[in-house]
């Protein structure tokens, strides 16, 4: 194989059974002698538990009743902290919090026994918002409701606001938001004592599963097996909550003796599992006149729900990218995740920036005004550069050139002379037209020391007719992990890409190669299949078996004489952390990601004053994420984070009441649709890096970041309205522009 | 309820043949199709008619088969996913998905191709807001839809039916 795989856009792996329907996801497979589970959940935010009743006119003797007191080993789904419960015992801490299981073979009758199971609970104070967690209106977790707070510190911030000209204050929130994978959560579980428990479902992460069935049943690891089926979609929603879902499946296998099957529909889905964490960022920044950062104050408090679950590391990535792509002497960033009745916030695409990105990138249009200077030259004067530091301390080694990606994005999107034409034809006209942006970065791969620590493998076999197989945790959520782990495999080894194949993510055969998250997969699992292939390559050269500049025959040829003189022929890698990095967890101070994907998007908007409608007229993404593997793949993912954040900024409005979403359904809870995206233009610059495969960068996540403060930015510019939190609804819109049109009128009166 | 009304013979042409099965009459055909015939290549996303993951063709139009009652299938002719390929010959709509990257975690796609094969099935030549009105009954979460509006175009230019002449 001369020509390399690497830059080009092969066929997706899995791509013809996808498009022929023939993929199997978790609710097509079928078992014999399988049953259906069900979940008896809360319908109150939090209580005593009294008494379960199983209600009158049902069978019950023909179902399989699980409580927590029929729970082998720890009641707990294991994760960071230990506070989260597989089943409510006593206390009841969020509406929609599971407590009894049922199985049966009838699904019907099963919905109808569901219903008439009652829980009878005593009432406790509750709390459902930022505000009442921190005033400790109720204590619902630990002593303070506090699951997890982190402290930045660089420079002397005390002592530099004496040298500010001008200091600006902001609050800005964002809302909660549902993954909305199109696939319900889902898993089947085989369970029994002399087996142990295997489950197969729609997950990210195989072993943090397999982490929370070893718990929950205190069985060896080797009795317990995770097996990923075809997942439709995660976004984060199938990082943590699947552990719950297997859990409970695996519960009534075990009970029952009978294969289960749990499959939510779309409103337990929406109601019952994560979303993303509501936040409340403050800001005050001082700058001098001429527009150069002297100080930064940053205050980030996120929402966690009822449970810590992965707040904390949530969190974390929002307080490390809180101060935005701006290099400023002296920062301080103060953050808390906060305790609520509501089902616990998880993990979902951007994990944390996404919200604090929003705060700064609208703040700092703010600022610019307040000295004078455009939105795009104050971020110039203030952007990083090579050398320089992060909030963090983080010395940036790498070129990094937001002065070019800024000069392509306006290029492409014509900015400049869109915004002069706006301001000209918006006088009289009712549809406004504006146009924003905004620039930001996204770490790659786990926090810190988090890469350290997970120690990630990857293992490579070939068999005697010379494929390839990759053996990894690292799951294909659409994203297209099979695809790009097969390009790297096979321009490693010399071969094609019909020669590789992936082993389906099974605890039983394939290592721990972390979780399918954090824009880790392509970059550091996908260094590690190219380790892995250089590895079995070497291999087959010391053998004598196979010379340097080989046809894919020879290596064939290789692969079976080896395999036959020598026996199994496999190959292994592990994590190790690029040169020099340095982190502390103590100071939250360091080397918080081997490198950054960085970011300038432009969004340009129309706002009807009749209707009160927004919407996305035209969207440009320029971004810098290393060496691309795959064009068409790597833009998929920038429109698709575009498209999800074009729906968290204008669309997607999770309506709370007491502690539970009122709008659990696709009719109520507006996802945009073909009809509601602009075109989405991705622009790639290449800038190797060169820890990742073949220079690349993690990208996955980079695209959920900057749109929504661009959105809010360009609503600014063509209406003047100044919106600081989303989603910006018709509703949002109409009250902030009657407002506004109130207070014109009162002036002129 | 399931116990008072029995099920009834329903007679219909899926991907084809004919089909004779029995079904509760108000049985949604997403399940018919799914449980009874073992077709899961149409999938159920919201289970209430907004994101055509059950879409399939049903007298030549596009529904969603969760909304569908089993009755209303006696004597009409189906195509699901599975009907859509000629074997092993993928459908020109199907090879566009492939080369275009219209296709991401997979499970809208089902509903997406069949909505694509419809709309091109009424205009061969579609523009751009035709496409846009066309797919907008189809909820994908993971694409922003750009690579399957390329795809719609792609598979529309590779059957050469209609060229843009005499559009």
């Amino acid at each position: 194989m001369e020509e390399k795989l690497f830059g080009h856009s092969v066929i997706r792996k899995e791509g013809r059974d996808k498009v022929t329907g023939r993929a199997q996801y978790v609710d097509d497979l079928a078992f014999p002698g399988m049953i259906y589970g069900v979940t008896v959940r809360s319908s109150i935010a939090r209580g005593r538990i009294r008494g379960i009743r199983h209600g009158d006119g049902i069978p019950w003797s023909e179902f399989t009743i699980v409580t927590a007191a029929d729970i082998p080993g720890k009641n707990e789904i294991a994760a960071i902290a230990h506070d989260q419960p597989c089943l409510a015992d006593q206390f009841i801490n969020h509406p929609e919090e599971p407590i009894v299981l049922l199985a049966h073979p009838d699904k019907y009758l099963l919905e109808e026994a569901r219903r008439a199971v009652q829980i009878d609970v005593e009432p406790q104070p509750a709390i459902f918002s930022i505000e009442d967690s921190l005033a400790k209106r109720a204590i619902i977790s630990g002593e303070d409701n506090v699951f997890k707070s982190y402290h930045i510190e660089k420079g002397d911030v005390d002592a530099a606001w004496a040298r500010a000209d001008v200091i600006v204050e902001g609050e800005f929130r964002t809302g909660s938001q549902e993954q909305l994978y199109i696939e319900n959560q889902g898993m089947i579980a085989v369970a029994n004592p002399r087996d142990g428990v295997t489950v197969w479902g729609s997950l990210q992460c195989p072993y943090y599963v397999h982490k929370a069935l070893v718990t929950l049943f205190g069985l060896p690891h080797e009795k317990i097996r995770v097996i990923q089926t075809e997942t439709g979609g995660g976004f984060g929603g199938k990082e943590e909550y699947p552990s719950m879902i297997a859990a409970h499946a695996a519960l009534l296998a075990w009970k029952s003796g009978k294969p289960v099957k749990i499959v939510y529909d779309r409103a337990e889905d929406m109601v019952a599992t994560t979303k993303r964490h509501p936040s409340r960022t403050r800001h005050r920044t001082g700058v001098t006149r001429d527009g150069k950062l002297v100080a930064m104050d940053i205050e980030f408090v996120i929402d966690g729900g009822a449970y810590a679950t992965l707040s904390s590391v949530v969190l974390s990535r929002g307080t490390i990218h809180a101060a935005g792509p701006y290099f400023c002497p002296n920062v301080r960033v103060r953050s808390q995740a906060v305790a609520t009745n509501a089902p616990p916030h998880g993990a979902f695409r951007g994990f944390g920036a996404p919200q604090s990105i929003f705060a700064i990138e609208r703040h700092f249009d703010h600022v610019a005004r307040a000295v004078n200077l455009t939105p795009e030259e104050f971020r110039r004067r203030n952007f990083l550069h090579k050398d320089q530091t992060t909030a963090t301390g983080q010395v940036l080694h790498e070129a990094v050139d937001l002065n070019g990606l800024l000069d392509r994005a306006f290029k492409e999107s014509d900015y400049h002379a869109k915004r002069k034409r706006f301001a000209r034809e918006n006088s009289g006209a009712t549809i406004k037209r504006g146009i924003g942006f905004s620039s930001f970065m996204h770490g790659a791969g786990f926090t810190g020391s988090g890469e350290v620590a997970l120690a990630s493998i990857v293992e490579m076999e070939a068999t005697s007719d010379g494929c390839v197989r990759i053996l990894a945790a690292s799951t294909e959520i659409g994203q297209g992990t099979n695809t790009v782990f097969s390009q790297i495999a096979a321009d490693a080894l010399g071969i094609g890409f019909d020669r590789i194949e992936i082993a389906r993510p099974d605890t039983r055969s394939v290592p721990n190669s972390g979780p399918t998250v954090a824009s880790r997969t392509s970059m550091v699992v996908g260094k590690l299949v190219e380790a892995a292939a250089l590895s079995l390559k070497r291999t087959l050269l010391e053998s004598g078996f196979l010379c340097d500049a080989c046809t894919e025959d020879e290596f064939v040829r290789a692969c079976r004489r080896y395999i036959e003189t020598r026996g199994p022929l496999r190959s292994r890698s592990q994590y190790e952390p690029p040169p020099g990095l340095y982190w502390d967890d103590a100071t939250y101070s360091g080397d918080a990601y081997g490198t950054y994907a960085w970011a300038v998007y432009v969004a340009e908007v129309a706002v009807d004053t009749i209707t009160f409608e927004a919407r996305v007229t035209d969207f440009v993404a320029v971004q810098e994420v290393g060496k691309v593997i795959h064009p068409v793949l790597a833009a998929g993912q920038i429109e698709g984070g575009v498209a999800q954040a074009i729906g968290m900024a204008l669309y997607e409005n999770v309506v709370w009441h007491e502690g539970r979403m009122a709008n659990g359904q696709m009719t109520n809870y507006i996802m945009p649709t073909a009809a509601d995206i602009p075109p989405i233009r991705a622009f790639f610059e290449e800038q190797p890096y060169p820890f990742g495969p073949g220079g690349a960068k993690g990208i996955g996540e980079l695209p959920m970041d900057g749109p929504a403060p661009a959105i809010l930015n360009a609503i600014e510019n063509a209406t003047g309205i100044c919106l600081r939190e989303t989603p910006a609804t018709p509703e949002v819109l109409m009250d902030a522009l009657l407002e506004s049109m109130t207070e014109k009128a009162g002036a002129r009166g | 309820m399931a116990d008072t009304v029995s099920k009834v013979d329903i007679e219909c042409t899926v991907n084809g043949k004919l089909s004779r099965f029995q079904a509760y009459p108000m049985a949604r055909l997403l399940d018919v199709w799914r449980e009874g015939l073992k077709l899961t290549g149409t999938k159920e996303g919201c289970g209430e008619g907004e994101c055509g993951a059950c879409a399939v063709l049903m007298n030549g139009a596009i529904v969603n088969s969760c909304l569908i009652p089993a009755i209303e299938a006696d004597g009409a002719d189906f195509r699901t996913i599975e009907g859509i390929a000629s074997g092993a010959q993928l459908h020109a709509v199907q090879e566009a998905f492939l080369e275009c990257g219209g296709a991401q975690c997979g499970i809208c796609t089902p509903g997406m191709v069949i909505a694509a094969v419809a709309l091109i099935e009424r205009h061969p030549h579609p523009g751009d807001a035709e496409i846009r009105e066309g797919l907008a009954g189809n909820l994908c979460r993971c694409t922003g839809y750009q690579k399957i509006f390329a795809a719609v175009v792609r598979a529309c230019e590779s059957t050469g039916r209609n060229p843009p002449e005499n559009r």
